[in-house]
């Protein structure tokens, strides 16, 4: 039966990953080569901890579903990494950091990892320098920085409006130095499908094989995931189309406790939904609301009208604007936190205010920037999003307000980890967005790819060697256990059950539906099991979403509160702002599975202990 | 505002690298021409699937034109024709007509084999990769940041030459499969940075070495070539 221990070392916040690491075990070289790590995900916290503890010496068997470990999606993140170098001198630290992403997260994130977290968000920078990483610099040769939504400071490094790729690229260079080294194997095209337990300790997986069809089995002494988030299972977010959340549900099913599932973050700025046909939304990068300005008609009627495109948003005088983020919140206008700038948008279109054809789209107006600063500089600025706004929507923004919307982006919640990001499974860790400890309720822009990084090459190949240093004496293990057999016995069998429905209806197609149908399991599965098959890698990931669905649903009923992403509308303020219930509710909210998908998971609470932060009420209005 | 288009769809059906493949086409109405390319498809997948046909296999995943994964080679160009010269899942349907047949292949080189339909293997940029496109760096051991100073314009180049995306368009498009625009936006980055240009040569060599190795065409624009960041 597992158990919550978060395992936060003893002494003062500040000192504590100094202390932990100068007290936990390590594993000698030659001892190192004897032990296999698998790492499932290629993306930034997996491909940065495949580099990192291949390098280090163990053997590292690194998996991803893409034809190359560079396809992960952590390659779209567009605006930037944050760090507390305080190269601005602008009064930054790691106190401050660290403060702005508790506060950011509406105080339900774990305050030992996010004081860690700020701690090394600076050797991220220079180990990312050091790869090649072409960030942007001023002319003195120093690097430049810009601001982000819920700071005062500009602690936010970028490459363009293209941070993700290069950073992606540069985890990806030492990732493949390592393969060339024979350090780490890369299996690309292989799904992971189910993780293996044997005496209650992971040991390995279970994986297909997306060219041959093939089911097999891999082992070793640690397993750790790196899978990224669940925002798919809403269908329409902003992640790539082949992000899924069934390596974490399949932990999950495992014993694996999956933490605070409702806290979904919803960005702010993504093109609007325009079809039925729609496959995905796109993001506009948060640095838009650096010189954007939000807003709707004040008057209804002109609401109205644009709806029906009898005018359009340039029709409409000043005087008749409501830029209602300036409104609302004066000291940080149109530069605050997603969550709130996602829900100050619904709100407005929700009361009839919206700008297109749907209703549900405020307008995101660069004319006074352009008036400010010219066109020229504008389009350095943001050309290249500019241009792909265009691309979609054939509309100018530089000629007519753009139009933008909230969607799902960032999943905070993920599988719980311990201080040393091991799940509630022994020898079972998560890391990146896949885990749930360092954004609380609501993530901060620019921090998921620091998270990511932190994880991957700062904290996980310290903290796995305090596991794997009692597992020396472990010779390495045979795939013939009858704990792989199982395993595999259990996925076989559940894709022959996908293959038996022969409903009438596509994957996609009921996916699209979000669940009002999925408990009539009319599905068609076409092809065999052998070879590419497109249509049976969906149907797996869809019956794992609807679990996920489950979750976040019995997740937010129970927490009846409002804080950062999670938003119920009997739990608010006068003013419409989240209203937490601290009293109730300072606690990380743990699922456990009961052994079947209809079964009502149990809730355990992790109390959260705040030693120098005040938790206080988020105020971004002065 | 969007109006709709009908239009045929001629695409590359082959079941494996030995198979000798083929076209098929499919009849498409109605579709509104805000439709991206690539969910056109996705329309076509969900008419064979309704069919009892077996769906067309590509490959694809961010759909914001960043991640490299989509490879189509539509019309007799790579990715199709965009003003920017974007990637096929950035191609929307109001570039094409009424009445035109679209004609939707693989990427063809000798060094990516097809999987099956449009989908091929591009595991030889991995292995180009690994043959030297990297600085060899230990984890933890950088320096502080901005002890490298690094002229504006130098960065500013190096970052032109990092934005590949690896998509494999520029080996589909020349007539030798030649990988060398891959290959030389990977050693101009390294070679432009301090960073980088201790292992310069040593990692241009590896590279080219195992591009020739892994089936890549040459490149016949000599004087590219010559005076490239490679030498």
């Amino acid at each position: 039966m597992a158990t919550l221990n978060s395992r936060i070392p003893e002494g003062p916040v500040a000192e504590k990953w100094t202390n932990y690491k100068a007290h936990q075990k390590l594993v000698n070289p030659k001892n190192k080569r004897k032990l296999d790590v698998i790492i499932v995900g290629t993306g930034l916290a997996g491909a940065s901890a495949a580099a990192s503890l291949g390098e280090m010496g163990f053997k590292v068997k690194n998996f991803c579903i893409q034809d190359s470990p560079r396809r992960a999606h952590s390659i779209a993140a567009q605006g930037g990494i944050n760090a507390a170098k305080n190269y601005q001198n602008d009064g930054d630290s790691v106190y401050r950091l660290f403060y702005d992403t508790v506060k950011g997260g509406d105080y339900r994130a774990r305050e030992a990892n996010v004081y860690r977290l700020a701690e090394v968000s600076a050797n991220i920078i220079d180990q990312c320098v050091a790869q090649g990483v072409p960030f942007a610099r001023e002319y003195g040769g120093m690097l430049a920085n810009r601001s982000f939504g819920g700071a005062q400071v500009s602690r936010t490094f970028y490459a363009k409006g293209q941070t993700g790729q290069q950073l992606l690229l540069g985890a990806y260079s030492s990732l493949m130095c390592q393969v060339n080294a024979g350090t780490v194997e890369l299996y690309t095209r292989y799904e992971m499908l189910d993780v293996v337990i044997v005496d209650g300790r992971a040991r390995g997986i279970i994986a297909r094989n997306l060219v041959t069809g093939k089911i097999e089995r891999f082992a070793a002494h640690a397993v750790v995931i790196g899978t990224g988030g669940y925002g798919n299972t809403y269908f329409l977010s902003t992640n790539a189309m082949g992000c899924n959340c069934s390596a974490a549900i399949a932990c999950y099913r495992k014993g694996a406790f999956f933490a605070n599932p409702s806290y979904v973050q919803i960005h702010p700025t993504c093109i609007p939904v325009h079809g039925d046909k729609q496959s995905k939304l796109t993001l506009m990068s948060e640095s838009l609301r650096n010189d954007g300005r939000i807003w709707v008609p004040k008057k209804l009627e002109d609401a109205k009208r644009l709806q029906k495109g009898e005018i359009q948003g340039k029709d409409i005088p000043e005087e008749d604007r409501d830029y209602y983020l300036e409104r609302r919140y004066p000291a940080f206008g149109n530069l605050v936190p997603r969550d709130v700038a996602s829900r100050a948008a619904k709100e407005r279109c929700d009361k009839g205010y919206g700008v297109n054809n749907t209703g549900l789209a405020v307008f995101l107006d660069f004319s006074q920037a352009i008036e400010d600063f010219g066109r020229k500089e504008i389009e350095a600025r943001y050309g290249n999003l500019f241009d792909m706004y265009e691309e979609i929507t054939d509309e100018s923004p530089y000629e007519t307000p753009m139009q933008i919307f909230p969607a799902v982006h960032y999943t905070m919640g993920g599988i719980w980890v311990d201080y040393e990001l091991m799940t509630t499974v022994k020898g079972l860790f998560a890391i990146g967005e896949c885990n749930f400890s360092d954004h609380g309720a609501n993530r901060l822009g620019a921090s998921a790819l620091m998270q990511g990084l932190a994880d991957g090459y700062f904290v996980l190949p310290y903290t796995i060697q305090n596991y794997l240093a009692d597992q020396i004496t472990v010779p390495r293990f045979s795939t013939d256990l009858p704990e792989f057999a199982e395993a595999e016995k259990g996925v076989k069998d559940r894709i022959d059950r996908l293959f038996a429905i022969k409903g009438k209806r596509s994957v996609d197609s009921i996916h699209k539906e979000l669940g009002h149908i999925m408990w009539e399991h009319n599905l068609f599965v076409p092809g065999t099991t052998e070879g590419v098959n497109v249509e049976l890698e969906k149907a797996l990931r869809l019956e794992d979403f609807l679990l996920m669905g489950q979750l976040i649903a019995n997740d937010a009923l129970h927490r009846e509160e409002s804080c950062g992403g999670h938003f119920r509308e009997e739990h608010q303020t006068e003013e419409g702002e989240a209203k937490r219930d601290d009293e109730n509710f300072f606690y990380v909210g743990c699922w456990e599975y009961q052994g079947a998908d209809d079964k009502k998971p149990v809730l355990h609470k992790e109390p959260l202990e705040y030693e120098i932060i005040k938790v206080q009420t988020r105020n971004y209005k002065s | 505002m969007a109006k709709n288009i009908s239009f045929t769809v001629k695409y590359w059906k082959q079941n494996g690298p030995k198979d000798a493949g083929h076209f098929e086409e499919k009849q498409m109405s109605n579709i509104p021409d805000d439709t991206s390319f690539l969910e056109m498809l996705d329309i076509l997948n969900e008419e064979l699937i309704n069919e009892g046909k077996e769906p067309f296999t590509f490959d694809h995943d961010c759909r914001e034109g960043i991640c490299g994964m989509c490879s189509l080679y539509i019309n007799g160009t790579p990715h199709g024709k965009t003003e920017r010269g974007a990637t096929t899942c950035q191609l929307y349907m109001r570039r094409f007509n009424d009445g035109d047949v679209i004609t939707v292949e693989p990427w063809r080189s000798a060094a990516f084999p097809v999987i099956k339909d449009c989908m091929v293997d591009r595991s030889a940029f991995d292995k180009i990769q690994a043959a030297g496109g990297y600085t060899t760096i230990r984890t933890g051991q950088a320096q502080d940041a901005n002890a490298i100073l690094i002229p504006k314009a130098d960065a500013d180049e190096a970052m032109d030459c990092a934005t590949c995306i690896g998509c494999g368009a520029c080996v589909a498009a020349c007539k030798n499969g030649s990988a060398m625009l891959f290959v030389s936006s990977k050693v101009s980055q390294f070679a432009l940075l301090p960073q980088g240009r201790v292992e310069a040569a040593k990692r241009a060599k590896a590279m080219v070495a195992k591009m020739d190795e892994l089936g890549f065409g040459n490149c016949c624009l000599n004087r590219i070539s010559q005076t490239g960041a490679v030498h």
